[in-house]
C-alpha cells in the first residue's frame, strides 16, 4: 500500500491509501475515492479530464510524457507539475506525494 | 405547428455508437430516427477524441479502429434512412398534449418525435473556456469558442488564443480573411502538426500574422463589445492588443447541460434509468448508453448496444399503439429497408 494526499478544488485535504500491486492508476484511484474526476477518455491520455498539479513528491513522479504534454497544451491553464493522472501509476514513488485536482469538476 | 419541424418517430440525441446503434433497432420495428448532436460529426467520443484507437471488445471484432466502427454502424442503419442534425445543442425538450415532444436546438431546429432517447454518452461537448473574471460578458460580444462562418472576421483584428492544431489551423485560415491575426500561445513550441507550426512561424517571420509566445490570457476589456484583449507575458507584464474578436480555442470537453433541467432522475451527471426497458421517470423518455446508470451499470459500448434493443421493444407502443408487437430475427425476417 502507498499513501499519499489529494487536495480537491476546494483546498481541502485527505490521506488516500491505495494498493500498489493491482496495477491502478492515479485516475482510477480518484474516481474510486468519489473526486469529481470525469476521466472523458477512460486512460487513454486523449482528454485531459483527469489533469492534477503535484504539489510535492513530483521528483520521485517525473516529468509529464510527450502523450500527456499534448493534451495538457491544449488546456486553458496547466502548471510546470501538471500531469494526467491516469498517465500515473500507483507505485512507491507516490509515497507522501501530495497531488492537487486541477480537472473540470464534474458538476 | 411550424412548418419547418423536422417529423420523426424517435428522436436519438446523440449520434454516439449507441445512438447510431438504436436506428438499426429501431428500423427492425419500423420506426424511424432523427438523430441531434452538439459535434459537427457523428461517432461521439469514438470520432471525436480517439478515431484511431483499437477497441477490443466490440463482439466478434478481435480488433476494430473506433472510425472503422462507427463507419460500419453508419453502414449498418443506412437501410432505415436515419437523418440528423449535426453541430446543434438540444436546448429545450416540449411535452405535447399527445403526449408526444417537441425538441428544439441551439440553432432552433424543431423536431416532433413520439418518443426521445438520450444517448448522450457523457454529455455535449463544450469548448473549454479560459478563465478570465468577465469572460462571459463578452461572449457573443467578440469571443467566439468556434469558427462557424470565416466571413465574421473579414477585415476584423482577430486573437486566437491556444497552441493545438486547431488554434494553427485557423490561424493560417484566418490570415487570408482578417484585417490582423494574433495567435497567443503559452509556450515557446507547438505541439500540434510539424507543417502548420512551421507555417505559423513562417508567417509570423514575414509578417503575415503577429505570434506571441510564452504569453498568457488574462483579462478582456471593451465597451458592450470586446475591444482589448490583455496579455501577461512570462516575465508578468502586461501587453494590450487591440481585438474585434478572441477566439479561445482549448478544446472540448463534456457538459450534461440543458438535460439536467429535464425532470429527470440524475446521479453523478448520469440519467437513472429502469433496467427492465431503460426509461427515465419521465414517460416516453428513454436513456441508453454511458449517460444513463443503475446498479452494476458498465460504461461499455456492447452494453449499451444492448440497452438500443430491449428500449426500442418498449418504445414501440408509443409510436404502433394499436399494434401488437412480435419478435423477429433478422436471420428469419432479413433487414427491410425504408
Amino acid at each position: 500500500m502507498v499513501t499519499f494526499t489529494v487536495e480537491d478544488h476546494d483546498g481541502n485535504r485527505q490521506e488516500i491509501e491505495a494498493p500498489d500491486d493491482m496495477g491502478f492508476n492515479l485516475m482510477e484511484i480518484l474516481k474510486a475515492s468519489e473526486y469529481p474526476v470525469l476521466a472523458t477518455c477512460g486512460g487513454m491520455a486523449l482528454c485531459g479530464t483527469c489533469h492534477i498539479e503535484v504539489l510535492e513528491g513530483k521528483d520521485g513522479l517525473g516529468d509529464a510524457t510527450d502523450p500527456e504534454l499534448d493534451q495538457l497544451e491544449n488546456l486553458p491553464e496547466y502548471f510546470p507539475t501538471s500531469r494526467l493522472s491516469c498517465q500515473i501509476r500507483i507505485s512507491d514513488l507516490l509515497e507522501g506525494a501530495v497531488v492537487k485536482l486541477r480537472g473540470e469538476d464534474v458538476v | 405547428m411550424n412548418t419547418n419541424t423536422i417529423h420523426t418517430d424517435l428522436c436519438i440525441i446523440g449520434a454516439g455508437p449507441v445512438g447510431l446503434f438504436a436506428v438499426f433497432e429501431a428500423g427492425l420495428l419500423k420506426m424511424r430516427c432523427h438523430l441531434i448532436d452538439a459535434l459537427p460529426q457523428v461517432g461521439g467520443q469514438l470520432s471525436e477524441i480517439y478515431p484511431q484507437k483499437p477497441i477490443y471488445d466490440i463482439p466478434g471484432y478481435p480488433e476494430v479502429n473506433a472510425q472503422d466502427l462507427v463507419d460500419n454502424l453508419m453502414e449498418q442503419a443506412k437501410p432505415f434512412q436515419p437523418t440528423f442534425t449535426l453541430g446543434e445543442r438540444v436546448d429545450h425538450l416540449d411535452k405535447q398534449a399527445d403526449g408526444s415532444f417537441i425538441v428544439t436546438t441551439s440553432d432552433k431546429t424543431r423536431v416532433h418525435a413520439q418518443v426521445i432517447i438520450i444517448a448522450g454518452g457523457l454529455g455535449c461537448f463544450e469548448p473549454r473556456k479560459p478563465v478570465l473574471t468577465n469572460l462571459e460578458q463578452y461572449e457573443g460580444k467578440g469571443i467566439n469558442y468556434m469558427v462557424k462562418n470565416p466571413e465574421t472576421f473579414r477585415d476584423k483584428n482577430v486573437v486566437i488564443a491556444g497552441g493545438g492544431d486547431s488554434a494553427l489551423d485557423w490561424t493560417i485560415f484566418l490570415a487570408k480573411v482578417a484585417k490582423r491575426v494574433t495567435l497567443v500561445h503559452r509556450n515557446e513550441t507547438f505541439r500540434g502538426t510539424p507543417d502548420s507550426a512551421a507555417k505559423v512561424f513562417d508567417m509570423a517571420n514575414r509578417g503575415k500574422i503577429d505570434l506571441i509566445l510564452s504569453a498568457n490570457l488574462k483579462e478582456v476589456n471593451g465597451n458592450g463589445k470586446l475591444e482589448k484583449v490583455i496579455l501577461e507575458d512570462k516575465s508578468k507584464q502586461d501587453m494590450t492588443i487591440d481585438a474585434d474578436y478572441l477566439i479561445p480555442l482549448f478544446g472540448l470537453s463534456p457538459k450534461l447541460g440543458p438535460i439536467a433541467d429535464w425532470g429527470l432522475s440524475i446521479d453523478k451527471n448520469a440519467i437513472e434509468v429502469d433496467t427492465r426497458d431503460y426509461s427515465t421517470g419521465v414517460e416516453r423518455i428513454y436513456a441508453i448508453g454511458d449517460i444513463n446508470t443503475y446498479p452494476g451499470k458498465l460504461k461499455l459500448i456492447l452494453c449499451g448496444f444492448h440497452e438500443a434493443a430491449i428500449m426500442m421493444h418498449s418504445a414501440f407502443k408509443y409510436v404502433y399503439p394499436d399494434q401488437k408487437l412480435s419478435f423477429k430475427y433478422t436471420t428469419v425476417n432479413g433487414v427491410n429497408a425504408f
